[in-house]
């Protein structure tokens, strides 16, 4: 039996099994409990749905057939199927690519500057802007998001600005998070994105309890996405926000950013299974699906379906984008001690996301190779420019590191405050209090 | 009504030593358990973002009847059982904080929490400061802590000190019903992530409670510690179970003409300092009961503000640490209760404090 065929009396077993309840009763009632019937469902309470065999046999993990990947475009940028072409705007199209160029150019930049010194961390998105751009485009502004480190281009996508990125890594008197975070742990109210935090997959979890929290609402019409990565799925919180997710019944999509590696680990050896996809329908009774995450129209398709699905069903969904890391984890990884440079570059050229959209637009008559030029050399000078105002940007005002610890400042903190006041006003010459806003 | 014999031992015991004043008026009895379970009610009641989530809280009333009546009265929206995972559903209860809700995370003990410690400290405790106050975290995480009775080294221990330890945490520590009711009432409304450490052996206990106590809108303040008998000697500072052997030390005290002043911290963090230097300029020694271990105390905590403190010149001895024995607790049925100090140990420990003076008492 494929898996399809598989998962499909699964679902529609899980789905009507509570309509089904009482006619199953009913029938067994009827029946009474005869062992005379092969047919006979089993009635386990762990297991409901289950029939008997007689014929003793493993499961094996080669029975099941990987779930398939959906994609949209080759990579020549060509549709496969014209039903499943988004027939997206060229307007809505070229903002993909333009946040797309964007992010990869402030990326570029900015690893640079953690190179050199500026600021103490990085982390590039090379390889996965499709995966990014093409979910946030499906969702509404509305829709909560809760990223892991890697979705700088969630947030391009909404609207966070060149300077606030920017802003954010020099943790200077404008950065919204007041410097008190590191580098690229980016949060947004308004843009409805949960500041980052550093502890991995603890996100997951917290992103169950918040769709659960919009799920209580009257009419609710949002729904919560998370981002993780295949690494951070390994993580007992992710097995957690799974089961929590499927029996809550909330709207989550679980959306795991399959790049292949964590840090230096491939994903051959961090799972065994079927990717992450491979645990939902099976293990943990989840709608899922899996996409080429290097195919900004696969993901935009099954976003909006993933979407309309947890929204209607109240139910959350494991979506599974696969990519290649192009980039080093992060500023302090050299991946070419683990993979070799021939592999990136396969993915870094015409398996590139970039690379992909780019010939979709050439064929489509939306490409101008002068306007790409300019628009890359116009972010180039905006980021460099930033950078140069952000670094001279003042410090938030010193006294701020005691507030936000609790709501109203307490009296040992206050304390605190008042003494490092009195200190710094008698030896202000060994202070550079000039870089701080007073 | 569930008590254990050990349990009713302390309920006799707390009846014997109590000296508040309200026990003549009062005829109202409430045991430890009714007030966190009428604290809940009250609290559901009042706001529905409100809502109560652990392992067995609903259709079993909690694994110590804490939250009998609760799922039948507000359903399986407000009242959720959840599947057996200590960090799974801290971290949905952190993230249901971070959308708007006021969870309370009951752990079946605090000895489980430590599978949720990350989304305690990492998350409730330092998002709303990591957000630059964007993102607060109203949230209780609430259950029994400290020594039960015979169930040994991975089930008996104090997590006060761990959690105080924590800026971005509030952490009380309630000794009876008033404070139980009162302190998880505030705990609720807190725009703060707050630990409340609850005690087992306390749970049936029953306290006399007036009318203030149960009126819906009482609360007891955190941050703010609760002289339960005033005295000129000697000051006892204890918190939880522990201010139940202070204050039968103090009844032995009594009985030498030494009058003993009772501390119950109530809250570990903030620690109401002002309240204890009050008392020792008054008293001039001090000893400290707690049923942790002693390295990084709660007692160590309060020696340490003496000595930051010119309260310091106030006392007329070294304060003394009365805490558990630094071993992971014996299962062995006298080991164990000589593994955490009882009345004769903080009675020996007042007396050598108070030397001279006690002799001449």
């Amino acid at each position: 039996m494929s898996f399809l065929r598989k998962s499909r009396n699964l679902f529609n077993a899980v789905g009507a099994a509570r309509q089904n309840a009482k006619l199953f009763n009913a029938a067994i009632a009827q029946r009474g409990y005869s062992s005379k019937s092969e047919d006979d469902g089993a009635t386990f309470p762990g297991a409901r749905n289950a029939s008997f065999v007689n014929d003793l046999k493993l499961t094996l993990p080669e029975d099941y057939a990987p779930i398939p990947i959906y994609r949209v475009m080759d990579r020549d940028g060509y549709i496969l199927n014209k039903n499943e072409d988004p027939q997206l705007s060229q307007e809505v199209v070229e903002k993909m690519f333009r946040d797309m160029l964007l992010l990869s150019t402030m990326d570029k930049i900015l690893y640079e500057s953690q190179r050199q010194g500026r600021i103490s961390f990085y982390m590039t998105n090379f390889g996965e802007e499709a995966s990014h751009i093409g979910s946030a485009a499906a969702l509404e502004m509305r829709d909560i998001i809760y990223g892991q480190y890697r979705e700088a281009g969630v947030l391009v996508w909404r609207g966070f600005r060149i300077d606030q990125f920017i802003d954010q890594c020099y943790g200077n008197v404008d950065d919204l998070g007041r410097g008190k975070q590191m580098p690229v742990h980016y949060g947004s109210k308004e843009l409805n994105f949960v500041t980052i935090s550093s502890p991995l997959s603890t996100q997951i979890p917290q992103a169950v309890g918040a769709a659960y929290a919009l799920k209580r609402r009257l009419d609710n019409d949002a729904c919560v996405i998370c981002y993780f990565g295949e690494g951070a799925a390994s993580e007992g919180d992710t097995h957690a926000a799974f089961n929590f997710a499927a029996t809550l019944e909330c709207p989550v999509i679980l959306f795991c950013r399959n790049n292949g590696f964590a840090i230096s680990t491939p994903s051959n050896e961090q799972y065994r299974g079927d990717g992450i996809a491979g645990r939902g329908p099976m293990g943990y009774g989840i709608a899922t699906i899996r996409v080429d995450g290097t195919d900004v129209f696969a993901v935009y398709n099954a976003m909006k379906k993933a979407r309309e699905y947890v929204l209607r069903e109240n139910k959350p969904i494991v979506f599974e984008a696969l990519a290649y890391r192009v980039g080093h984890h992060s500023t302090s990884d050299d991946s070419t001690a683990y993979r070799s440079a021939d592999e990136i570059d396969v993915w870094n050229t015409f398996e590139h996301p970039i690379s992909k959209l780019k010939k979709y637009m050439v064929h489509k008559g939306w490409f101008n190779e002068q306007e790409e030029t300019e628009f890359v050399s116009t972010v180039r000078k905006q980021v460099l420019k930033q950078i140069a105002v952000s670094e001279k940007k003042l410090k938030p005002n010193w006294r701020e590191m005691f507030e936000g610890v609790y709501d109203t400042i307490p009296d040992h903190l206050q304390q605190q405050q008042r003494e490092l006041e009195q200190h710094i006003e008698a030896h202000k010459e060994f202070y550079p209090l000039k870089s701080f806003k007073q | 009504m569930l008590r254990s014999r050990l349990t009713q031992a302390a309920c006799a015991a707390q009846r014997a030593f109590s000296t508040s004043p309200r026990v003549l008026a009062a005829v109202k009895q409430m045991t430890v358990r009714d007030g966190l379970n009428s604290a809940l009610d009250d609290e559901l009641a009042r706001d529905d973002r409100v809502l109560l989530l652990g392992e067995e809280v609903a259709q079993y009333d909690g694994a110590y009847k804490v939250s009998r009546g609760l799922w039948k009265k507000y359903g399986d929206k407000r009242i959720i059982d959840t599947p057996i995972t200590e960090m799974g559903f801290a971290g949905i209860a952190v993230g249901a904080a971070m959308a708007g809700l006021r969870p309370v995370c009951e752990f079946m003990t605090f000895n489980f929490s430590m599978q949720a410690i990350d989304h305690v400290i990492n998350s409730a405790a330092k998002t709303f400061y990591m957000s630059a106050g964007a993102v607060n975290v109203p949230i209780v995480f609430r259950g029994p802590n400290g020594a039960a009775s015979g169930v040994a080294a991975q089930h008996s221990q104090c997590f006060a000190a761990w959690y105080a330890h924590c800026p971005g945490l509030k952490v009380v520590s309630p000794y009876d019903t008033e404070d139980a009711r009162g302190l998880l009432k505030s705990a609720i409304r807190d725009p703060d992530p707050v630990v409340v450490l609850e005690n087992e052996l306390m749970y049936g206990t029953a306290f006399p409670v007036d009318d203030k106590v149960t009126d819906v809108d009482f609360l007891v303040p955190i941050g703010k510690a609760k002289i339960m008998r005033p005295g000129k000697d000697i000051t006892i500072v204890a918190h939880s179970k522990a201010v139940e052997t202070a204050l039968q030390t103090a009844a032995e005290l009594a009985k030498k003409g030494i009058e003993a002043e009772v501390i119950n911290l109530r809250s570990i963090r903030p620690l109401d300092m002002d309240t204890i230097f009050a008392s020792v300029r008054k008293t001039h020694h001090l000893i400290t009961v707690e049923n942790g271990w002693p390295q990084h105390g709660v007692g160590a905590e309060i020696c340490a503000r003496f000595m930051e403190n010119e309260a310091f010149f106030e006392l007329d001895a070294p304060v003394w640490r009365c805490c558990g024995v630094d071993v992971p607790m014996p299962y062995a049925k006298t080991l164990e209760a000589h593994a955490l100090p009882r009345v004769p140990d903080v009675t020996e420990a007042a007396l050598k404090v108070l030397g001279g003076k006690a002799r001449s008492k």
